[in-house]
C-alpha cells in the first residue's frame, strides 16, 4: 500500500472541493476501498473521510417517497422500520449481502460504488481492462464462473457485485449527486453502466461528484416483494444469480411488476420486457415461467458460467413465486 | 440383518454409555483462549523486533534472471531484502549428493517451480513498511511452459515409491460379478486454512543459539529441522508453541518461510517476525491435493462383494513427491475376496501438498463410499444393510483380528439419531415444503496409533501435580484430556494439575497429527502417574498412600517426580487397530436452483473410551463441519493459463459459515480398546472428517437422483 494523506471533511462543500483534485478518493465505510488499496489495485494519494457529513438520515416525505442518505449504514437501512414497512425488498437485499460486520461498516454510497469482484481485477499480475485499460481481459478465456451473461463486451465481462443495487434498480430509485457544478439526479438504472469500450468506468458519476443520497418513489409492492440470492454458501458469498421481484397483485392478477437481476451483468439488470409481460397475467408459476423465457433473451454465457443460463431463470421464477406468496 | 432389526438392536448399554450424559472437564485453557491471554506465535513481545514480508513469483515455471531490489531497499525502514542472489548459504541445504527431489529450499537457486513461490523476503522496522517495500520488488524471468492441470497431464502419472500396487485375490476381477459399477470421482484442491495464520518469530541469542516461536504441530520436529538447516546442535534451538490456532496438518513440517525467518534474523542481527498473509497460506503451507479416482466394484445379487478396484492419481509438485493413502481405505474397509488398488502421482507446477485432516482417507472415502452407495441402489439394498453384509470381522488385508471394532454399533446409533427409517430408497421421491429431501450415510476409518512419548510427573509439596511433555495442542483439547487422565489416576481434582507443553525443552512427545496424541501421550501420562503413585506407595509405610502432601512432609521433600517413557509393545504387530466413524446426513435440495442445505448431520465414532467428553464432542463436530466444507463449498481454483490461483482469499475460497451448518450432533460408542493402550482410547481427529463428503453426496443423490462425483457440490452442478 502506498503512503497516503488522510483528511476528514466536515462539510459537503469541503468534500466536493477535496475530491476535485486528481488522486483523491472518498472513504466511507472503507470495506471495499481499503481492500483495493492493500492489493495495489488503486493507490490514491489522499483519502477524504466523509463519515462526519450529515448524510445518514432515513426519512419519508408526504408523497411517501423514501429518502436515504449516502452515509446510512447498510445495517441501519436494513433494520429501519420505515424501510421494512415501505420497501421491504431493499431490506431483504441488504441482508443478503456480505456479513453483519461488513454491513455495520458499509454505507449506501459505498455499496453503489463498490468495484467488481472479478479475480483478475484484484490480481495486479493479471491482465484486466478495467484496472489497466488496454491490458486485456483475464476473465475471457479464463475463470469466468462468476461473470456476466448479459450486456458484456469483448473488453470486459465482469458483474456488479451489489445486492442492494439490484433492489434499488427494481424499485425505480433515483440517485442524488453533488459536484462543483451543483446537484443532479440520476435514475438508478442509469447510474451503473455497461462495459462497452470503457470497462474502467463502472458508472456515470462524473469525476468530482459526491453521492448524497437515494430516493425511492412510493409504490404498492410492499406486500409482494422478494429478494432471492443463489450463492455457493448460505451466507457471506457473492451472488451466482439473484433476483429482486416486486409485484402489485389484485385478485390474483398482476397489476404491476418490477424485476431486476444480480450477478448477471456489469450493472443491476433490470428486466423491463419481462415486467411488461407480467402485467395482466395471473400470479401463477405458469406466468412466471413464461416471463423467465422473455427475461433470458439475449443471454450469452462463457466457458464456466453456462449454468447461469439455467440458474438465472430458475432464480427468477422462484423469486416471483415467493413474491406472489406461492411458497 | 434388516435395517429395522439393526436399529431395533440399539441397546440401552450404548445409550447409557453416551459420554455426553457424563460430566466432562471444560477446556482447561478455555478461559485463556476466550479472554485473549493465550499467546500465539505472532503475539510474543520480543525486544527490537523487525518484520518480514515475502514476495511471491508471478510465473509458474522458469528462471529468475534478475530481481530489482533497489526501490525496496531505498524505501523507509528497510533493513534487508533477501533473494536467491544475495542470501547467505543455508548450511543444511548444501549436500554432497544432492537428491533430485525434496522440500523446497528457499532462496537456494534461481529456479521457479510454481506461481507464488517466495523469491524475496523484505525485512523492515515495521510491518507496514515491509509490506510497502515488498510491493516495490520486481523480478525479470525467463518463463518456461508450466503444467498445473492434473487432468491434462494424467498420462504422465507415475507410481511413487511408497504407493505399491495392492492385490488381494485376483486383480481387476470386479468386472466378472453380476452386479457392478465403475465410476470416476474428483476432489479439488482444498486448503487447510486454519484461522491462525502461520507465524514465526526467530531470534538468535548467540552465534549458535536461537529461539523460535512458531506455529507448529511438533516443537521437537521443528527443533530438529531448524537445527539441521543451520547445522546447530538441536538443544541450541529452542522452539516454543504452547498454543496453536488450528493446523489440520498444515503445520506438520517446517516450511521454507520458517527457515527464511531464521535466516533473516541472522542477516539483520535482529529478531524477525514473519506472518504469512491469507494469500500466502494457499501457496506456502500445503493443501489437500486435487485427486482423480476411479472405483470399480462388483457384487453378487445378494449384496456380497466380489471385487473392489480402486485407482487414484493425485497431484504433487515438480520438486517433491507427495503421497498419501488415498486408496488404503478400499484395502481395509470391507470384506471382499478380491481387492486391488493403484496409486499414482502427477508432478505439476504447484507447491507440494501436505496431509490435511484425514489425509488420503478423506479423499479415498469420498470415492469408495459414494461407489458403495451407487451400488446399493443398483442392488436395491439399503446402504446400511449393504455395508453390514460386507462387514469385515477381521482386517480384509491381512486377516489380523481387530484390537476393537464397534462400527456396527455406530451404524445403529447414527441410524436412530438421523431417523433413517424415514428414508425412501427411491431417489427424488420425497419433498418437504417444496424442497427435495434425502438421507445419506458413509463410513470412515483411520489407523489407531500409539507411538512413544515421555512425560515428567512431579508432585509439589502443596499438592499441585505438574505434568510436562513437549506435545502441542492444535485445538482438540490435548491439555484437557491429559489433565482428565492424570486426575483419574492420581485421584486429585483437575484444578490441582498443571500441564506444561509446546516447548522443545520438555521431555519428547510426537508431533500432533495422525490421531495418535491421546493414545500416545495419554498413555504416557497414565504410566507416569501410575509410577508416581507407586513411588508414593513405597514411601507411605502404613499411612494413606494417596495423601501426597502428607507423605512429602513426612519425608521432608519439596517434591517427588518421575520421568516415564511409554510406548506400544508386541500387540502392535498382532492386531489390526483402527478408529471408525459413520456420518449420517439429511439434506434438502431445491429442485430448480440446486441449492443444498444440510438439514441434520449426525456423526458417530468408535474411538475407544472417550477421555474428555466435551472436547471430544467439539472435535468431532469440527471435523464434520470440515467435511461439509469439502462436500459443498471448498475448492482452490487455478487459472491454468497462468498457473495461478484465482480465489486465494476468504471472500472467494468458501469455508462453510454458520448458515451452512445445522445442528451437528456427535455421538460415541465409547467402549474401550483394551489392547491398543492402557487408557482404552483410540484416535478421533481424522475419522471426524473421513466419510463426511460421501455422506453428503449420497444424501444429495437420495434427494434428487443426481449423482455428483466432482466436489464441491455447488448449485451449478444440480441446476
Ligand atoms: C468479503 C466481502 C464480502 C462482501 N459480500 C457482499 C455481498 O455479498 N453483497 C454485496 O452487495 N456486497 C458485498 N460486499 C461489498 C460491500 O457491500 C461493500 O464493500 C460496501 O458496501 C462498500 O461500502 P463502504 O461504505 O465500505 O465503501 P468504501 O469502501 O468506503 O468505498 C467504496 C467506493 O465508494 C466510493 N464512495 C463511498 N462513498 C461515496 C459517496 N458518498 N459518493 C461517491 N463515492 C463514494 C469510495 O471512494 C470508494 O471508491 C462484500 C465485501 C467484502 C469485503
Ligand atoms: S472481466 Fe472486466 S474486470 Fe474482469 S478481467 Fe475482464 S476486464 Fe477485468
Amino acid at each position: 500500500m502506498k503512503a497516503f494523506q488522510y483528511t476528514r471533511a466536515t462539510t459537503q462543500q469541503s468534500a466536493i472541493d477535496a475530491i476535485a483534485k486528481p488522486g483523491t478518493k472518498i472513504i466511507a465505510g472503507g470495506t471495499n476501498l481499503i481492500d483495493l488499496m492493500k492489493r495495489g489495485v488503486i493507490a490514491p494519494d489522499k483519502l477524504v473521510d466523509i463519515n462526519q457529513l450529515p448524510l445518514n438520515s432515513i426519512s419519508v416525505n408526504k408523497l411517501g417517497h423514501l429518502h436515504i442518505g449516502a452515509l446510512a449504514l447498510n445495517s441501519a437501512v436494513a433494520e429501519a422500520n420505515l424501510v421494512k414497512d415501505l420497501q421491504p425488498l431493499l431490506a431483504m437485499a441488504l441482508n443478503a449481502g456480505a456479513s453483519p460486520q461488513l454491513r455495520n461498516m458499509a454505507t449506501v454510497g459505498g455499496n453503489m460504488m463498490q468495484r467488481t469482484r472479478c479475480a483478475y481485477f484484484y490480481d495486479t499480475t493479471m491482465p484486466c481492462n478495467k484496472r489497466e485499460p488496454g491490458s486485456g481481459c483475464g476473465a475471457i478465456g479464463g475463470y469466468s464462473r462468476m461473470h456476466a451473461i448479459f450486456g458484456a463486451s469483448d473488453k470486459c465481462i465482469a458483474v456488479h457485485p451489489s445486492d442492494m443495487c439490484v433492489a434499488l434498480a427494481a424499485l425505480d430509485a433515483t440517485v442524488t449527486v453533488s459536484g462543483r457544478k451543483g446537484q443532479r439526479l440520476i435514475p438508478f438504472t442509469e447510474f451503473h453502466r455497461l462495459p462497452g469500450e470503457h470497462p474502467e468506468m463502472d458508472n456515470t458519476l462524473a469525476p468530482g461528484e459526491l453521492i448524497t443520497g437515494i430516493s425511492i418513489p412510493h409504490n404498492n409492492f410492499a406486500k409482494n416483494s422478494y429478494y432471492l440470492k443463489i450463492r455457493d454458501r448460505q451466507s457471506y458469498a457473492f451472488a451466482l444469480t439473484s433476483v429482486a421481484a416486486a409485484l402489485e397483485i389484485s385478485n390474483g392478477t398482476i397489476k404491476q411488476a418490477r424485476l431486476a437481476m444480480g450477478g448477471v451483468a456489469h450493472k443491476p439488470w433490470r428486466l423491463f420486457d419481462a415486467e411488461k409481460a407480467l402485467v395482466g397475467k395471473p400470479a401463477t408459476e405458469e406466468s412466471f415461467k413464461q416471463v423467465a423465457e422473455i427475461a433470458m433473451q439475449g443471454a450469452k454465457a462463457y466457458e464456466y458460467n453456462k449454468f447461469k443460463l439455467k440458474l438465472a431463470p430458475a432464480t427468477l421464477v422462484e423469486a416471483l413465486k415467493h413474491a406472489a406468496g406461492l411458497v | 440383518m434388516k435395517v429395522k432389526e439393526i436399529i431395533g438392536q440399539i441397546t440401552n448399554d450404548i445409550m447409557t454409555n453416551d459420554p455426553m450424559t457424563k460430566e466432562g472437564l471444560s477446556r482447561v485453557d478455555g478461559r485463556l483462549k476466550v479472554t485473549g491471554q493465550a499467546k500465539y506465535s505472532a503475539e510474543y513481545k520480543v525486544k527490537d523486533l523487525v518484520y518480514g514480508v515475502l514476495v511471491g513469483s508471478t510465473i509458474a515455471k522458469g528462471t529468475i534472471k534478475s530481481i530489482d531490489t533497489k526501490k525496496a531497499e531505498a524505501a523507509p525502514g528497510v533493513l534487508s531484502v533477501l533473494t536467491c542472489f544475495n542470501a547467505p548459504k543455508i548450511p543444511g541445504y548444501q549436500t554432497d549428493t544432492p537428491s533430485p527431489k525434496g522440500p523446497l529450499k528457499i532462496f537456494y537457486n534461481d529456479q521457479v517451480y510454481f506461481n507464488g513461490q517466495p523469491i524475496a523476503l523484505v525485512v523492515a522496522d515495521t510491518f507496514e513498511r515491509a509490506l510497502f517495500a515488498a510491493s516495490r520488488v520486481s523480478a525479470v524471468y525467463e518463463s518456461g511452459p508450466h503444467q498445473t492441470n492434473l487432468k491434462d497431464n494424467i498420462s504422465t502419472a507415475v507410481a511413487p515409491g511408497r504407493g505399491k500396487d495392492f492385490v488381494k485375490g485376483v486383480e481387476d476381477t470386479w468386472n466378472t460379478a453380476p452386479v457392478k459399477i465403475q465410476q470416476e470421482y474428483t476432489i479439488p484442491t482444498e486448503v487447510h486454512n486454519p484461522m491462525e495464520l502461520h507465524a514465526t518469530i526467530a531470534r538468535w541469542d548467540a552465534d549458535d543459539k536461537i529461539t523460535v516461536y512458531t506455529k507448529t504441530q511438533g516443537v521437537k520436529s521443528t527443533q530438529r529441522s531448524i537445527a539441521q538447516a543451520f547445522k546447530l546442535p538441536p538443544e541450541n534451538v529452542q522452539v516454543t508453541a504452547p498454543f496453536v490456532g488450528g493446523a489440520f496438518g498444515a503445520a506438520l513440517r517446517t516450511w521454507p518461510h520458517e527457515i527464511a525467518a531464521v535466516l533473516a534474523a541472522k542477516v539483520t542481527g535482529k529478531p524477525v517476525k514473519l506472518v504469512l498473509s491469507r494469500a500466502d497460506m494457499f501457496t506456502s503451507v500445503g493443501y489437500r491435493p486435487y485427486t482423480w479416482q476411479k472405483v470399480s466394484i462388483g457384487a453378487n445379487p445378494d449384496g456380497k462383494l466380489f471385487g473392489i478396484t480402486h485407482e487414484a492419481t493425485g497431484q504433487s509438485s515438480v520438486y517433491e513427491d507427495f503421497t498419501e493413502g488415498v486408496v488404503n481405505i478400499s484395502q481395509l474397509m470391507y470384506a471382499s475376496p478380491n481387492i486391488n488398488t493403484r496409486y499414482k502421482i502427477v508432478s505439476l507446477n504447484v507447491n507440494t501438498p501436505t496431509p490435511m485432516r484425514g489425509p488420503g482417507e478423506a479423499t479415498g472415502a469420498f470415492a469408495l463410499e459414494s461407489a458403495m452407495d451407487e451400488l446399493s441402489y443398483q442392488l436395491n439394498i439399503d446402504p446400511i444393510d449393504f455395508r453390514m453384509r460386507n462387514y469385515a470381522e477381521t482386517d480384509p488385508g491381512n486377516d489380523k483380528p481387530y484390537s476393537s471394532k464397534y462400527l456396527s454399533d455406530a451404524y445403529k446409533i447414527g441410524a436412530e439419531k438421523i431417523g433413517w427409517s424415514n428414508r425412501n430408497q427411491k431417489p427424488g421421491a420425497v419433498t418437504e415444503n417444496g424442497w427435495l429431501a434425502g438421507y445419506g450415510m458413509a463410513a470412515g476409518m483411520f489407523g489407531a496409533h500409539r507411538s512413544s512419548a515421555t512425560v515428567l510427573a512431579r508432585m509439589m509439596a502443596d499438592g499441585t501435580l505438574v505434568l510436562q511433555t513437549a506435545v502441542t495442542d492444535i485445538g482438540p483439547g490435548t491439555g484437557t484430556a491429559m489433565v482428565s487422565i492424570a486426575s483419574e489416576v492420581m485421584g486429585i481434582p483437575a484444578e490441582k494439575i498443571k500441564f506444561d507443553m509446546g516447548d522443545s525443552s520438555l521431555p519428547p512427545s510426537p508431533t500432533q497429527g495422525g490421531s495418535q496424541i491421546t493414545s500416545t501421550v495419554g498413555s504416557a501420562v497414565h504410566d507416569a502417574c501410575v509410577e508416581l503413585k507407586e513411588k508414593f506407595k513405597s514411601m507411605a509405610g502404613n499411612t494413606d498412600a494417596s495423601n501426597y502432601t502428607q507423605i512429602l512432609k513426612q519425608q521432608n521433600l519439596d517434591k517427588l517426580e518421575v520421568t516415564t517413557s511409554s510406548k506400544g509393545g508386541a500387540e502392535q504387530g498382532k492386531y489390526a487397530m483402527y478408529s471408525w466413524s459413520v456420518h449420517f446426513m439429511k439434506v434438502l435440495v431445491h429442485p430448480t436452483t440446486g441449492v443444498v442445505k444440510i438439514n441434520k448431520a449426525i456423526s458417530v465414532a468408535d474411538a475407544g473410551l472417550i477421555i474428555s467428553p466435551k472436547t471430544a464432542r467439539s472435535q468431532m463436530i469440527g471435523g464434520t463441519i470440515m467435511g461439509i466444507g469439502m462436500a459443498l463449498t471448498e475448492e482452490a481454483i487455478i487459472d491454468h493459463r497462468y498457473g495461478r490461483l484465482v480465489n486465494n482469499n476468504f471472500a472467494d475460497y468458501h469455508v462453510p459459515v454458520q448458515a451452512d451448518i445445522p445442528q451437528v450432533e456427535a455421538y460415541f460408542v465409547n467402549k474401550p480398546d483394551t489392547i491398543l493402550n492402557p487408557i482404552g482410547a483410540k484416535g478421533m481427529g481424522e475419522i471426524a472428517t473421513i466419510g463426511v463428503a460421501a455422506a453428503v453426496a449420497n444424501a444429495v443423490y437420495n434427494a434428487t437422483g443426481k449423482r455428483v462425483r466432482d466436489l464441491p457440490i455447488t448449485p451449478d452442478k444440480l441446476v
